[in-house]
């Protein structure tokens, strides 16, 4: 502490030679420190000079002793996933990857694209009937969304599926006359697949509406009427103002949507369509292995929704350009400056510089 | 203040305009020559913004007209009728008229650069290349060249309202319409504004500006137009406005607004 003192003292006779001391106590360094707290209203001192001084973090002990307890707990999971026989994992590992298993998760994956990319494009198309000044437009649009936001997907899916029952047949022509252009047996144009197609389409098309309007309601009216000053015309004020800065708002929510459907179109099973669930709930139906089977199916999902996060990430970082001051680093920048900071073994002042310039 | 300037007349005659019960303009008729600096000032609500965005049609007067040399704005003749003009044909019309907001109103996605080249390449049709040299020579007359690749919400407020003015020249209006431009900065970022602005009253480009900044408006005004609750109370030069207003209204407006220091 003393050592610390004269330095304070030194520091002060250095960088303030002309004010007078206060008093001649002043330069006596244990006077100084007697007297800081002793005579506030005396001529204010210089700051001192802690340059060579070694910084020493805050410690958070209470943050290491959650970190313990959680590894502790996520070590018990672990430990009785893996010991515990009933897991059967040997039998996950050999449906994992069998043809059958394979084949309804790629009907999986097509339900998913099909229906999702066609109910994105229809709730965009809905989304614009909402905010247009047409009435009907927007009643129409209106009771879309509440139609298909009130009735169970599955009652939806089963009526679908049945639309045999109630037109037997579906055609084409003029209205009110006998003039018929084409017709087909209602029952051969609605297979299992556009059964579900449809469905799940016209569903995801209601709560997708309802996202883009959001975004599209997110963005301020200053950009359009800027747009609209610039005689920029408005079709280009959609696509080029306005839906890039409503991404930001649509992003998150849309691949929620999207992740939902993976997992939801597991609904189709009450057609019989052969996607993942159905596929698993049939063998195991025969094997009688039925949570193994179950987790083949969960892991192959959550394998999906793994890799769509990874892209929601990137699309998000794409649309967040200009809204926020600089982009955060991806995980693979922070990586490396991460071994770039922690890998050198003297850790100087260069690496930090150096650490500094990756983005 | 130019005398090269032949175009840019405006010409706003007995314009009203209502929201909802309230009419906020109560038929007023300004003209401003070509080349001519005009400045309205008067107290919040009196009308002054929704003037100046009846004159790009951004808000459509309920009656009256506006022309611009001798043209009209957002409507044609027909028979002894106005017709109003279909949007493509509006979106024209706008091109000579640069707006700058009270906010900037930048897109916060492009860039400096891309948010000055955006109109001339799609409202004008001019070739990228073309556009992106004349948006940097606008860029380095507004003094930020080299912020140029920064998106809005890397600069300054009075940068964004430079780089917001650069875009409105972009175009080569034949009026620039100024809304309030310096009431969302600080107080030391309005001067690096007002200074672009002061340049360009001198470029023979007809400007119309809403502003509480008094000094200003002294300056660079050739005409001073006050109004309040709807309608022009009096114009005229800024040394008869500022200094001996005729009427009691803008007498008493004046003296709460200027500081006694700056009293002529």
């Amino acid at each position: 502490m003393s050592s610390a003192a004269t330095t304070v003292a030194q520091s002060a006779q250095q960088s303030a030679p002309e004010p007078a001391p206060a008093s001649a106590a002043a330069e006596s360094p244990t006077a100084a420190a007697a007297q800081s707290a002793a005579a506030p209203d005396a001529v204010a001192r210089p700051a001192a000079d802690y340059s060579d001084y070694k910084l020493v973090p805050a410690r958070h002990p209470w943050r290491w002793v959650g970190t313990v307890l959680v590894a502790l707990g996520v070590v018990a999971v672990a430990w009785s996933l893996a010991t515990n026989p009933r897991w059967e994992w040997g039998v996950v590992a050999k449906w994992f990857t069998a043809q059958s298993v394979v084949n309804g998760l790629l009907e999986t994956l097509k339900l998913t694209a099909i229906s999702g990319a066609l109910g994105f494009i229809l709730g965009f198309i809905l989304a614009l009937m909402r905010l247009s000044a047409s009435p009907l437009l927007l009643s129409v649009s209106w009771t879309f969304s509440w139609i298909f936001r009130s009735t169970p997907l599955l009652v939806q899916m089963l009526l679908w599926y049945n639309l045999g029952y109630l037109y037997e047949k579906i055609s084409l022509g003029i209205p009110f006359t006998d003039i018929r252009f084409f017709e087909v047996q209602t029952t051969t144009l609605i297979s299992q697949f556009a059964a579900a197609v449809l469905g799940l389409t016209l569903n995801q098309a209601a709560y997708s509406a309802e996202i883009i309007r959001g975004g599209i309601l997110s963005v301020d009216q200053g950009q359009l009427e800027a747009a609209a000053a610039l005689g920029i015309p408005a079709w280009r004020r959609s696509t080029r103002i306005v839906l890039p800065q409503a991404m930001r708002a649509i992003l998150p929510t849309a691949f929620n949507e999207i992740i939902g459907l993976v997992k939801g179109t597991s609904i189709v099973y009450v057609l019989a369509y052969s996607e993942l669930f159905y596929t698993v709930q049939v063998i195991y139906n025969r094997t009688q292995q039925v949570l193994p089977l179950l987790l083949v199916a969960t892991l192959w999902y959550v394998a999906i929704t793994s890799v769509l996060s990874v892209f929601q990430y990137y699309i998000e970082r794409h649309y967040s350009k200009g809204a926020v001051r600089n982009l955060p680093l991806t995980p693979l920048q922070k990586a490396r400056k991460f071994f770039a900071t922690h890998a050198a073994v003297n850790f100087d002042r260069v690496n930090l510089d150096r650490a500094k310039d990756i983005r | 203040m130019s005398t090269a300037a032949t175009r840019g007349h405006v010409e706003i005659t007995n314009v009203r305009k209502s929201f909802g019960g309230t009419e906020v303009l109560k038929g007023v008729s300004l003209t401003v020559p070509p080349g001519g600096v005009a400045v309205i000032v008067g107290p919040s609500g009196s009308g002054k913004s929704t003037l100046l965005r009846t004159i790009n049609h951004l808000e459509k007067a309920d009656g009256g007209y506006i022309t611009i040399d001798g043209q009209l704005v957002g409507y044609q003749v027909r028979g002894n009728k106005l017709h109003e003009l279909r949007e493509k044909d509006i979106l024209k019309q706008r091109t000579d008229i640069g707006m700058v907001f009270q906010n900037f109103n930048l897109f916060p996605h492009l860039t400096a650069l891309e948010n000055v080249t955006e109109a001339p390449v799609v409202a004008l049709h001019r070739n990228k290349a073309e556009a992106r040299k004349r948006a940097l020579e606008l860029l380095d007359r507004v003094g930020l060249k080299d912020r140029a690749d920064a998106y809005p919400r890397q600069l300054s407020g009075g940068q964004q309202q430079r780089v917001a003015i650069a875009r409105a020249l972009a175009l080569d209006p034949k009026i620039l319409l100024f809304d309030e431009p310096t009431s969302a900065l600080d107080p030391e970022l309005v001067n690096e504004v007002l200074d672009v602005i002061r340049e360009l009253a001198t470029s023979g480009t007809t400007l119309i500006i809403v502003t509480h900044e008094m000094g200003f408006a002294r300056d660079v005004a050739d005409t001073v137009v006050f109004m309040d609750d709807g309608q022009i109370v009096e114009q005229g030069s800024p040394q008869e406005i500022f200094a001996n207003p005729r009427e009691p209204r803008t007498r008493s407006f004046f003296s709460k607004v200027i500081e006694p220091a700056f009293n002529i």
